[in-house]
């Protein structure tokens, strides 16, 4: 688990490596700066050599000062470190996400992944920050603390001994009860951010139903609920201080009595007796240390074991080792295409074979769920015929380099998405170095450019994240502008004109047949309207194909077409 | 001895969910600390006084009893351990007596940091429940024009980062800086008991510390404030992009998209690298120069003890220079609290930025009530009876007949933008009108002005002859249902989907209605049928079956009058015809306004008001409109001639 993640830390490993370094010299020198104290007292101060202290005392600030170079090298390589690791960590999701077919983006939810690349890393980051400073720090002050201890005086040491494993184990129990409360805290903690988010997109709805005191208390139970759990958690937690206190001020008043004997006996220093309270801290504080360590890098542990997930998810696609760089022509022919979602899964296509000549129009049509979306997504390969095979230009689909296949084939999603940035630069998306001339162009064709005329700044407004100052209708008109800009080879439109009246819809129809005549299209549609003057027309139904011809084919042929195609027509009929 | 009162890893401090924090960006920092200070103080004091005050109370004994501990190392050494040297056969008697005695003082030490530790979580997570609470319960009481304004991602932010920032100022930083200040305040006192000239020596050292804390964190601060902003701006990009993916595949901008994001990046790596580096170097600038502070204490105090000046003993020295670390600390304590206190300064002012907003004003003075006719004469009832009536202020009851007018009505979102000029139109009861019209011809706009999500500028909108501004907000939308063009789902099971149209509705209530939306066959083949758990807004149902589930949520809801924007859009033509059945059951005695662009859904409507740039143009049934050979002739007649 813990290797993929660390192969991130890349170019940042002298950092890394470095920041420990620093940090044990560091705790060197903390360790010995009571010794040095204990010298002054004991040799200078008591023996009245004021020579001496100030000979240690110069010492001392020396070191003092070389503990402090030292420090901030170290918490200097360590943000370096950490911040480098976490770069690398996103850099790398990021561009492996966009590595990702249809298939694996499906795997994870949308929001899944922004959390994994946000959240997840910002916890990774201050875990492995924590990991490099006091991971290093906490056991060599432990040791040498203890070492030094010792080495005054061993028989007193001894008192470490009881106290040691004592709060070691005090720690570990808060800490491991207070983990597995914790973790509970979070997951209804996300559920808790998560109805807020719901209900500020669906507002609306709250408010036509008057729900707002039932939504409230509603979250109001969730808040009871979150409060309960992370008070449970937190109680836990906070016995943390009063045991560490606890163990100290025992340890203080054990030294105290023994020690108050030791130096009457004559086997200690008054000055040796300060630097033990001193190592009692160091000691004490440095277990309590590791145990909040201890507490931060399991919680992290979640969130690493999520990156790298994501990190090691291979794209379902494998491309062809010599792939094909043109597209000849504009033909796509089906052979016997099944296709599943999930491998061993029901079909979702099953068995479709069909031929679309260069240049001609395929109008689609098919009840909800019918699979019509499925279908024209093998073209561009978002996702894979699992049986049979799909060629575009005469070629199997998997032969062709991606990006020049998708160069050639231009799709209208249904669920389409504006990004934030200038209505121009949205558009630019389909062609970068299109002129000003060609842009107008292919707005006009999709009926576009009146309405971009119309606002303040035309081509230059700005487009909030997600589109949402534009209508549903400029939306699809402007993502099909963007569409007609890349000047492909193959055009698909997914049901992209739904939210458009029905005279501008007929005009984009022209606007199309006019702007890219040579083009194959094939217009997925609800309305017989649109795709009754097509080519051709597939009818699917529950992913077969059930009927394909041309309009006046269908209607005598086809049973369930003609029900469409008369259920639309009865207003018109009846005049 | 000087433990730190330190609450360990405290838990989540890093922002969780989705939405990473985006503040500080777009927003100034703290402009009134105080006054965010003095508010929250105040918010947290309104419902814990008492722990507060005991809290308070802990914190001074603790502190005490650090203090003692001080000074006992002095008296330890001075009263015992040097007389002991010089005693042949010194009686150890009393200084068992003494450690008992400090025994006892450490234990309430101990305890008091206990109890303070218990309270605190109280504290901090009961205020931070109750401001969720309060956030929220105000946040629905807010009007559209809030959350057409206002971006969810930072109304988001508020519940997450900001709520989050306070936790660990409510929880830790309040009771570090109580506690700071009356350890540095009584060890200052101590201080000054022992010696004059080394407490002015110790007090220079700590100029010099406080000189090096401003200008560390001066730096750091600025950096701080640019990681945020860098963060918001990669967490935005990431939020954006991934939302998008699918696009961003289909036009093959993989490449491009890694080379921004990597700019981002970068960026964000330069100020974190910046802003923690300098951060990291505080702890150990402060406790290095806390060591010099005690050499140069040392050092001098030495040189008075040998030369016993003004009676200055070596366990005075012992003593001081124990306190003179103990100053110290806290002061490191605070320094690195300052960054979080002001962070959390400024999450607590949009938090109270959000509990100010105005909420949505009513005014409306008829309630809507449950009726029944008896012996011609009717009358308020509890029960459901099917019939509704207004009552007015006084008690009078008008019944409830769903006939709508709109008088000259003027609208615009915003003053500058009108999109409704001189709308006059009437729906008489159990009428069905239609709004038809090209996007943005304010068709939805109009549905908006019924139910009083927003008010009108000019004109009258009555409803059963009453104006709606009267009518209390609640009552008036019981009376509409609403089936709006974008289905919102709820996490939860079909079941409690549909019933949030009417939550006393019974299953058998639900799966009728979910019959007469034809929603039931789908329902069925579902894993768990109408027990399946929706989650994500239900993502996993199509468009069309979402929509199904939203008719099926209006009939159980059952009201007086239909809205229906668009309401059908996703569904199929053969499934529409064959909810069109259900849907004409649903409209029947009811009086509906639909919105639809299809417009074999609304050939069959009483009137049909064709809209265009926020007039309507045309009006009349179908009928005479094909007979006016207007606009509406033209959309309905263009199908044919131009597909």
């Amino acid at each position: 688990m813990l290797k993929p993640l660390l192969a991130q830390v890349k170019e940042f490993k002298r950092s890394s490596i470095l920041a420990p370094v620093f940090m044990v010299l560091e705790v060197l020198m903390e360790l010995a700066i009571p010794l040095m104290m204990s010298s002054i007292i004991d040799d200078g101060v008591n023996r009245g050599d004021m020579g001496h202290v100030c000979r240690v005392g110069a010492l001392m600030a020396c070191m003092a000062l070389l503990s402090l170079s030292f420090g901030a090298a170290s918490g200097r390589l360590a943000a370096r470190a950490s911040s480098g690791f976490a770069r690398n960590l996103r850099r790398s999701m990021f561009a492996n996400i966009q590595t990702f077919a249809f298939s694996n983006l499906d795997k994870y939810s949308t929001s899944g992944l922004i959390t994994r690349m946000t959240t997840d890393v910002t916890n990774v980051q201050n875990a492995y920050q924590m990991i490099l400073r006091m991971c290093v720090r906490a056991p060599v002050m432990l040791i040498c603390a203890l070492f030094m201890a010792v080495s005054i005086n061993a028989r007193l040491s001894l008192i470490f001994l009881a106290a040691i494993p004592f709060l070691a184990l005090c720690l570990a129990l808060i800490t491991k009860n207070a983990h597995s409360a914790f973790l509970q805290v979070f997951r209804r903690y996300d559920d808790l951010n998560a109805s807020v988010q719901e209900n500020l997109g669906a507002i609306r709805v709250v408010k036509s139903y008057v729900r707002e005191s039932h939504e409230s208390d509603k979250f109001q139970q969730a808040c009871d609920q979150v409060y309960r759990l992370f008070v449970k958690a937190e109680r836990t937690l906070a016995f943390n201080a009063p045991v560490m206190q606890f163990t100290m001020y025992s340890c203080v008043l054990m030294l105290s009595w023994l020690g108050a004997k030791s130096i009457v006996a004559g086997s200690l220093t008054t000055g040796q007796l300060m630097s033990l309270f001193s190592y009692v801290m160091n000691i004490l504080m440095s277990l309590m240390m590791l145990s909040m360590v201890f507490v931060m890098i399991t919680m992290a542990r979640a969130s690493a074991d999520r990156i790298v997930e994501v990190l090691q998810e291979t794209p379902d696609l494998k491309e062809d080792s010599a792939p094909l760089t043109q597209v000849k022509d504009g033909s796509i022919r089906f052979d016997h295409a099944t296709m599943r979602y999930h491998a061993g899964g029901k079909p979702a296509l099953r068995d479709i074979s069909l031929t679309i000549a260069s240049g001609e129009t395929l109008g689609v049509i098919g009840g909800t769920g019918s699979s019509k979306s499925t279908l024209v997504q093998l073209i561009p390969r978002l996702y894979e015929a699992a049986e049979g095979q799909v060629l575009v230009g005469g070629q199997d689909v998997r032969r062709y380099d991606l990006q020049a296949l998708r160069s050639q084939v231009a799709m209208v999603l249904q669920k389409n998405t504006l990004f934030s940035g200038t209505i121009r630069e949205n558009l630019l998306w389909g062609n970068e170095r299109a002129s000003q001339q060609q842009i107008e162009e292919a707005c006009k064709a999709a009926q576009a450019h009146d309405f971009i005329q119309a606002m303040p700044q035309g081509y230059d407004t700005m487009i909030e994240q997600g589109g949402t100052n534009v209508s549903g209708g400029q939306k699809q008109r402007l993502c099909l502008a963007r569409a007609l800009l890349k000047n492909p080879k193959i055009l698909i439109l997914d049901d992209s004109t739904s939210a458009v009246d029905m005279r501008t819809d007929s005009l984009i129809r022209q606007g199309l047949a006019e702007s890219l005549p040579d083009a194959t299209k094939i217009v997925i549609a609800q309305r017989i309207s649109s795709v009754q003057h097509c080519d051709h027309i597939l009818v699917l139904n529950n992913g077969e194909a059930e009927a394909y011809g041309t309009h006046e084919q269908l209607l005598e042929e086809s049973p369930i077409y003609r029900e469409v195609y008369l259920s639309q027509q009865k207003g018109a009929d009846e005049q | 001895m000087s433990p730190t009162p330190s609450r360990g890893p405290g838990g989540p401090g890093a922002p969780r969910g989705p939405h990473g924090p985006r503040m500080m960006g777009k927003r100034p920092a703290v402009e009134h600390p105080w006054r965010a200070l003095r508010r929250l103080l105040a918010y947290i004091l309104r419902r814990y006084k008492v722990h507060c005050a005991l809290a308070v109370v802990m914190i001074f004994i603790h502190t005490a009893a650090t203090v003692a501990g001080n000074l006992f190392l002095k008296t330890l050494i001075d009263d015992y351990i040097a007389p002991f040297l010089t005693q042949a056969a010194p009686d150890f008697a009393p200084l068992l007596r003494q450690l008992a005695l400090m025994a006892l003082v450490f234990l309430s030490g101990v305890l008091s940091v206990l109890i303070q530790n218990q309270l605190m979580v109280s504290v901090s997570q009961g205020t931070l429940r109750d401001l969720r609470c309060d956030l929220f319960r105000h946040m629905e009481s807010l009007p559209l024009r809030y959350f057409d304004t206002n971006a969810h991602g930072d109304i988001m932010s508020v519940y997450t980062n900001d709520i989050d920032t306070l936790r660990q100022m409510i929880s830790q930083s309040l009771p570090q800086l109580i506690s700071s200040a009356v350890t540095i305040a009584s060890v200052l006192a101590s201080m000054l008991a022992l010696s004059l000239p080394l407490t002015g020596l110790s007090l220079l050292m700590v100029g010099l510390m406080i000189l090096a804390i401003r200008k560390l964190t001066g730096a750091s601060g600025g950096h701080f404030v640019a990681q945020q902003k860098n963060l918001g701006a990669v967490n935005g990009y990431i939020e954006e992009m991934i939302e998008g993916q699918k696009v961003v595949k289909v036009f093959c901008r993989e490449e491009k998209n890694i080379e921004t994001f990597n700019r981002l990046n970068d960026a964000l790596y330069e100020s974190a690298d910046k802003a923690h580096g300098f951060a990291n170097i505080l702890m150990p600038v402060m406790s290095n120069l806390g060591n010099l502070s005690y050499v140069v204490v040392a050092a001098a105090g030495g040189a008075l003890a040998v030369g016993g000046v003004g009676g200055f003993t070596l366990g005075s020295l012992a003593a001081f220079l124990q306190f003179n670390r103990s100053f110290s600390q806290p002061i490191t304590q605070i320094s690195q609290q300052f960054n979080s206190i002001i962070m959390a300064l400024a999450g607590a002012q949009r938090v109270f930025a959000l509990l100010d907003e105005k909420p949505e004003q009513d005014g409306g003075t008829y309630r809507l009530v449950n009726a029944r006719q008896s012996a011609g004469l009717l009358r308020e009832c509890q029960e459901r009876t099917g019939q509704w009536a207004w009552k007015s202020p006084e008690g009078k009851l008008i019944p409830l007949r769903g006939d709508v007018r709109f008088e000259n009505v003027d609208f615009g979102y915003t003053p500058e933008k009108q999109v409704l000029k001189q709308i006059s139109l009437f729906a008489k009861p159990g009428q069905k009108i239609a709004f038809v019209g090209a996007t943005g011809a304010g068709k939805t706009t109009i549905t908006n002005l019924i139910n009083r999500f927003y008010d009108i500028d000019q004109g009258r909108i009555l409803y059963d002859g009453i104006p709606v501004s009267q009518i209390c907000k609640e009552s008036l939308r019981r009376s509409l249902g609403i089936v709006l063009q974008d289905t919102k789902l709820f996490t939860g099971t079909v079941m409690e989907n549909i019933r949030y149209g009417r939550l006393d509705a019974t299953d058998e209530e639900v799966t009728a209605a979910a019959r007469l939306a034809n929603a039931d066959a789908f329902i069925q083949q579902l894993p768990k049928g109408y027990q399946t758990m929706l989650s994500g807004d239900g993502g996993s149902l199509s468009q069309g079956q979402r929509q199904l589930l939203a008719i099926a949520r209006a009939a159980v809801a059952d009201p007086p009058v239909l809205i229906l924007d668009e309401a059908t859009s996703s569904i199929d033509t053969r499934t529409e015809q064959i909810v069109q059945e259900g849907m004409d059951n649903l409209m029947q005695d009811r009086t509906v306004f639909v919105i639809a662009h299809r417009l074999s859904t609304i050939h069959n409507s009483n009137a049909i008001m064709v809209l265009e740039n926020g007039r309507i143009i045309e009006r009349g049934d179908h009928e005479e409109l094909i007979a006016q050979k207007g606009q509406y002739y033209q959309l309905y007649t263009g199908k044919f001639e131009l597909a």
